[in-house]
């Protein structure tokens, strides 16, 4: 932003305290995020910098929280590192359990989740849609409504199903949901469903439907006009609905800490009680990792950003 | 064929076709989005529905002592509990200690009456030997048997609906009279921690405001190059786990912690006089900021981003200064995203749970943990749901204000 030509003294000072006060909010933004990194590789069991760490003495720092991270959980994790120790590892370890929890619940509920959203939004956004503005407003509010109030919620109801599907209860009664996969995954959908209904019906909105009525008129029939048309078209919307409503699974605590049991213990209820119970610089080894992960699915969705408005042609560069 | 109808090419009424075209299109839109809604109500709307059902009723009573109950049903409000009451109890206690219920009635009236829990549950080990007349040998067990207090909680809990945890959830608690009453000032616990959310709410949306103001009108100033690379720095805390920015500030924020250190070794504050940032409400205010400021600052960029500039020079150019033009010009185009924002955080704000059950200590919690207090260590489940439902009609009220204002359709994300 650059001053005008006219600018008197005073507005020039104030304009370099406005620049500094903003560099000091966006270092409020970003430094807690960034600050877990070194943190994470001190070789003292704290949470704060050592000497040594201040004056860049290798000793300072170290892996073994990283380590720990792969061996907490094993049954020998002290022997050799060979084909056992890696199975070992595999199959034991509680963090690397957690990570696999976590990427199966999130694949699940993010595919539940960005097919019936991208469905819906699809229907969401032609003008002809009968009471929008309520369907709109119920479908959105997982995003709303606080998270302790739909785990509360959902705790209820995965005790005993049928309470809640009355005549559309299978005969014989229902499984209980709670402690399940299914019951995780869920959940999970429906939390992330309104980002996915958010981001496609946004791409949606710039979408010409001429190009949809062209294929109509040149012999294309619905199905195949949406997957050879418009979906190609609106692919960078799904996809960044489908990360969103990923990241909100991998990120969710709160329901999984009501519904779920040890088997489905995820990366967030593993730290939830590592940060509760005891707390070790594991924790930021772990954060670290979520950072780094962060910020690879941040540029993902900026390209896809950048790509969905070229495709769209909004994008001068 | 001389009518003015206009007609289509097979000769139907051009208004009866365009409407059954109409129709059609409608339920198709309508079919596309049906699969989603009824997912959405049966895995969302219902169970909560069913959840807050639990704050009016509450059968652990009545369905356990079904011959107290049909006594009170019988009798009105205000009679004198009879021989046939008590006879009716004394039932009841031997078949609910023999059913080995006697222990939810118990919890039951103690929610109500607290310090009746052993009243019942003693009754129900000595309720066999009790012998006609009943009034006299009830009342000679424990004379609290006689208490208005104690028959007015089971008036109460035999009904099919109740008031009574919505009364709690208001800190009114049953007189020695009978009725409810207002707790005293010292003993109200809800009412305050209602205050304090919102309270805390609001200080976080004023500083988030506060903050995010001057980076989204950078933002929406610079040039798109400068810009989105700024934005990284908006986007990242955004994208980031909740449980890593809380964990990062609980290492920023110990009283052993970074930002403590630094103080101390820069010689501005002494080594005793640390700051007690954690476990308090500083704690929960400044995570929180730090958590929800993207959501003030990307609603008020976008809004920033179509204020045009000729605006400015115009009033600059009439000979407003600097500070009247951002005051009387450049401020009042941007409310929009200032309330579309500050609903948005105030909204997020009031139902935290996690960041304050981190960070918050005793003084720095909020309702949702009051919620899941009840739901996981008191198990009293009708009250969770009463303070669940007076936190989610508020924030249901804030979401149609936020409607009205800005429009759910408007709703953007990064």
């Amino acid at each position: 932003m650059a001053l005008p030509i006219y600018a008197s003294p005073l507005e020039r000072v104030w304009h370099k305290t406005y620049l500094l006060i903003c560099a000091a909010i966006f270092l409020f933004l970003i430094a807690p995020i960034l600050i877990v990194i070194p943190l994470s590789f001190n070789a003292e069991p704290y949470f704060t910098f050592t000497e040594k760490m201040l004056s860049f003495d290798p000793e300072g720092y170290s892996l073994r929280w990283y380590d720990n991270l792969l061996t907490h959980g094993m049954q020998a994790p002290d022997v050799a590192r060979d084909g056992t120790w890696w199975s070992d590892m595999w199959n034991n370890a509680q963090w690397i359990r957690a990570a696999k929890n976590s990427a199966i619940v999130g694949f699940w509920s993010t595919l539940l989740a960005t097919s019936l959203g991208t469905l819906a939004a699809l229907g969401l956004s032609r003008s002809e849609m009968p009471y929008r503005k309520l369907i709109t407003a119920v479908l959105l509010s997982p995003m709303i409504v606080p998270v302790i109030i739909t785990a509360t919620g959902l705790f209820f109801f995965y005790s005993n199903p049928c309470s809640v599907l009355g005549p559309l209860a299978p005969e014989g009664g229902c499984a209980r949901l709670t402690s399940t996969y299914l019951g995780v995954i869920l959940a999970h959908a429906t939390l992330g469903i309104p980002f996915v209904i958010i981001t496609v019906t946004a791409t949606l909105t710039s979408f010409d439907k001429s190009l949809s009525r062209a294929a109509a008129n040149l012999g294309a029939g619905p199905v195949r006009t949406f997957f050879k048309v418009q979906l190609p078209l609106i692919t960078p919307g799904v996809v960044s609905g489908a990360l969103f409503a990923f990241v909100t699974s991998f990120d969710e605590v709160v329901v999984v800490l009501f519904i779920g049991s040890h088997e489905q213990q995820t990366i967030p209820r593993q730290m939830w009680n590592g940060i509760r119970e005891q707390i070790s610089p594991s924790i930021l080894a772990v954060a670290t990792i979520l950072v780094i992960i962060s910020i690879a699915l941040l540029t993902v969705v900026e390209l896809l950003r950048r790509r969905s408005e070229r495709l769209r042609g909004l994008t001068p560069q | 064929m001389s009518d003015t109808i206009l007609r289509t090419a097979d000769g139907k009424p051009l208004k009866a076709a365009l409407q059954r075209a109409s129709a059609v299109a409608r339920r198709r839109a309508f079919w596309l989005v049906l699969p989603l809604l009824a997912f959405v109500v049966i895995t969302f709307v219902v169970p909560i529905g069913q959840m807050l059902s639990r704050s009016v009723t509450n059968d652990a009573f009545s369905a356990n002592m079904p011959q107290l109950v049909a006594w009170f049903e019988a009798n009105p409000e205000g009679t004198e509990p009879d021989e046939a009451a008590f006879a009716a109890l004394a039932a009841d206690l031997t078949n609910a200690a023999a059913e080995r219920t006697i222990g939810s009635v118990a919890t039951r009236i103690n929610y109500d009456v607290s310090g009746t829990r052993s009243l019942f549950t003693s009754a129900g080990r000595k309720a066999k030997k009790l012998e006609a007349p009943f009034k006299e040998s009830v009342v000679a067990m424990d004379p609290k048997w006689g208490e208005p207090i104690v028959w007015a909680a089971m008036r109460n809990a035999s009904a099919k609906l109740t008031t009574s945890f919505y009364q709690a959830a208001m800190d009114r608690k049953l007189s020695a009279k009978g009725v409810f009453e207002k707790a005293p000032g010292d003993l109200q616990v809800y009412l305050k921690l209602f205050g304090r959310t919102l309270a805390l709410s609001a200080v976080v949306t004023f500083l988030c405001l506060l903050l995010g103001y001057p980076v989204a009108h950078l933002l929406a100033s610079l040039p798109m190059s400068k810009s989105s690379l700024l934005m990284i720095l908006v986007l990242l805390p955004f994208w980031t786990s909740l449980l890593v920015r809380t964990t990062s500030w609980m290492v920023l924020l110990q009283e052993q912690g970074i930002l403590n250190n630094t103080l101390v070794g820069l010689g501005i504050i002494s080594d005793e006089n640390r700051f007690a940032l954690m476990y308090n409400q500083a704690g929960t205010i400044i995570a929180m900021t730090h958590i929800l400021l993207p959501f003030m600052i990307l609603p008020l960029y976008s809004v920033m981003k179509t204020i045009p500039v000729s605006y400015t020079r115009a009033a600059r150019s009439l000979g407003a200064t600097s500070w009247t033009t951002f005051r009387r010009i450049y401020v009042p185009q941007t409310v929009p995203g200032i309330g579309a924002g500050g609903i948005l955080v105030f909204i997020l704000a009031v139902g935290y749970y996690i960041t304050p059950a981190l960070v918050g200590g005793a003084t720095g919690t909020l309702i949702s943990n009051q919620i899941a207090f009840h739901m996981q260590d008191s198990l009293n489940w009708s009250l969770a749901a009463a303070l669940a439902a007076m936190l989610l009609g508020a924030v249901l009220a804030l979401y149609w204000v936020y409607d009205r204002l800005v429009g759910i359709d408007n709703m953007k994300l990064g």
